[in-house]
């Protein structure tokens, strides 16, 4: 198999022995729709984790459903010790911890790169706009895209809104970043300079939960990856197993379409 | 380096004769609309200059001074404080002269985008001028300024505190009301409909008739509101219905992603709407918004339903007066050249307004 050719080299691993995410017998519908079957996940401080699945397996809504985009219907969500419920404050507690990264960037096309980023930490954190700036743009530096501070996400390319995104994110210092397919509305030259963003990030030991089809990412920096399929968690196992011995049937036919076209 | 050299685009000469035969004569009927529309112009352009300008009288101060043959301006000249300003006692006019430029003086550094500390100045704008504008219009004894009952306002000036106030009172309350409608709690969201469906489904000058009218019957009697007051708050309820639907096909342009990013971020629904949803939603219905507007301005001429004398009533008044019987025509162009002014600086502003934000944003 390619993979295995593949010289890549793993990131050491930052997780450990602390829950960060605890997900009981999650479950959600849309209407009549079941998106969301028993999910039972267990997602470690430091973990970093690649959700990947055929598309309306319910990964996204997976992801989604961690900081309240999505409401689960039955079972337990509990991040970082607060458990999600109706409670507004429990809720903008957990947006506080959880930064979100979207297929589309969602930039905010009426403010400048730097006020994207201050936004958040100005408003929600409080704090003074000096600060937010300057902190912005040490995240803005660590994602090298200083120079284009004072522009608009709309002067900006298809990867360096997504580096933003990651950097507006990053300001406001969350525990936990969410992934929704970050890469797969950019122009294939673009991809690589997310993905290196993104590996950065992980070599950090930042928790990450990632849906994204880049199984050259998993690989190098998943401590496990997830396959979904019709709201189910299929299998998850570590990469290398992952790849190399998938158990399940459904499984090994998705990676023969995604690795083999 | 790119391999061929770049070349410039080609030149595009404007050539007079060129663009005619292009845009006029390019082909049997359009030859014929020019030269039909040419020969509308000359009919008709000369006698309404001539009548407007050349045959004009400009100075005298009867009627007696008037030439025949074209406009008496002399009526205009003659009535024109009344235009302004209705029946407000001549000796206190200063006081709507002093609150006009105030306005404007006070509202000039909104317009320089370098003034430091433009938004608590525009917070204090938008709090204290409609306070100091009321002291001095109303006086109600404060500071040794006399009370000036709104009967006795009229003209330019009651049209123009219809207008701003109309105005000023109608967006708020329509983006409050085009939020509501698009809540999530039942209760709000019915409550919206309601009101916004009930006040566009009514015609204002039965709104403005039913304040002076019906209001009083259900009121106690020792207790009245100045005509004036329920005539601004009819005006603002009515718009703000108005608007809010606009401002609401404005919120519904703006993508899913918005809002969630607005909320993965933590930020509470009243901050993503005014720092994230509305500023673009907002940007986007400008021209409805000004719409709206104009049409307010328009429509406050209906007051006299309830007996107020608007600029457009005052001219109305003059033009059955029996000094200046006749001269009818030259008021209602007149009226109608003002009205136009404040339109069309409206509209003007609003499209200089696109452009700015526009630019500043370059999608």
């Amino acid at each position: 198999m390619e993979l295995m050719e593949d010289t890549l080299t793993r990131l050491e691993s930052h997780k450990t022995q602390e829950v960060m995410i605890l997900m009981e017998r999650v479950n959600k519908w849309y209407q009549d729709f079941h998106v969301l079957r028993d999910i039972d996940l267990t997602v470690m401080a430091g973990e970093r984790i690649v959700i990947c699945g055929p598309s309306g397996s319910g990964k996204s809504t997976l992801i989604r459903c961690i900081n309240r985009l999505e409401a689960h219907q039955r079972g337990r969500i509990v991040v970082d010790g607060i458990e999600l419920t109706e409670d507004v404050k429990a809720i903008d507690a957990i947006r506080r911890e959880v930064g979100m990264v979207f297929q589309h960037f969602n930039l905010f096309p009426h403010l400048t790169v730097l006020e994207n980023c201050t936004l958040a930490p100005i408003w929600v954190k409080k704090m003074p706009k000096k600060d937010a700036e300057a902190l912005a743009m040490q995240y803005l530096e660590r994602v090298r895209i200083t120079d284009q501070a004072h522009k608009y996400p709309g002067q900006l390319s298809g990867g360096q809104q997504q580096r933003v995104a990651i950097a507006r994110a990053l300001c406001m210092k969350p525990k936990i970043m969410l992934f929704d397919e970050p890469t797969s509305a950019l122009d294939p030259e673009m991809v690589k300079e997310v993905l290196d963003t993104m590996i950065e990030l992980a070599a950090e030991g930042m928790t990450m939960l990632c849906v994204t089809h880049e199984m050259g990412f998993a690989r190098t920096v998943a401590d496990r990856v997830i396959f979904m399929d019709r709201g189910e968690i299929v299998e998850q196992a570590p990469p290398e197993e992952f790849f190399l011995h998938p158990k399940e049937e459904r499984t090994r036919r998705f990676l023969g379409q995604i690795l083999h076209h | 380096m790119p391999s061929s050299p770049s070349l410039r685009p080609p030149a595009v000469r404007i050539d007079a004769l060129r663009w005619m035969r292009e845009n006029l004569f390019s082909g049997p009927v359009n030859t014929a609309l020019t030269l039909f529309a040419l020969y509308l112009l000359w009919r008709f352009v000369p006698p309404v200059l001539d009548w407007l300008f050349f045959s004009a009288t400009w100075q005298g101060s009867s009627r007696a001074d008037c030439q025949p043959g074209g406009a008496c301006w002399i009526f205009i000249g003659q009535r024109f404080g009344q235009f302004l300003y209705g029946f407000y006692p001549l000796e206190q006019r200063w006081r709507v002269d002093l609150t006009a430029l105030s306005i404007v003086v006070l509202a000039a550094p909104l317009f320089f985008s370098r003034f430091p500390q433009r938004r608590r100045w525009a917070i204090g704008y938008f709090l204290l001028t409609p306070l100091l504008a009321w002291w001095l219009l109303y006086g109600a004894g404060i500071l040794g300024l006399e009370t000036v009952p709104t009967e006795q306002w009229g003209g330019l000036m009651l049209t123009l505190v219809i207008a701003a106030v109309g105005i000023a009172g109608a967006l708020p309350l329509g983006i409050l009301l085009a939020l509501g409608r698009r809540s999530q709690l039942p209760a709000i969201r019915v409550v919206c409909i309601t009101f916004i469906e009930f006040w566009r489904g009514v015609p204002l000058i039965t709104v403005l008739f039913m304040s002076s009218v019906m209001l009083p019957l259900f009121l106690p009697e020792q207790m009245s509101i100045d005509k004036l007051v329920r005539a601004l708050i009819a005006v603002i309820l009515f718009e703000a219905a108005y608007l809010a639907e606009v401002v609401r096909g404005g919120l519904q342009a703006i993508p899913k992603g918005q809002y969630e990013a607005a909320h993965a971020l933590g930020l509470s629904y009243w901050q993503s709407m005014g720092l994230v949803i509305l500023p673009q939603a907002l940007r986007l219905v400008i021209p409805g918004i000004v719409n709206t507007f104009i049409a307010l301005f328009k429509d406050t001429s209906l007051v006299i339903i309830i007996g107020l004398a608007d600029f457009f009533t005052a001219v109305h008044r003059a033009t059955v007066d029996p000094e200046w019987l006749g001269f009818s025509t030259e008021g209602y162009v007149f009226a109608a050249f003002v009205y136009f002014l404040f339109c069309f600086g409206m509209s003007r502003y609003s499209i200089a307004l696109e452009k700015r934000l526009a630019r500043a944003q370059k999608r």
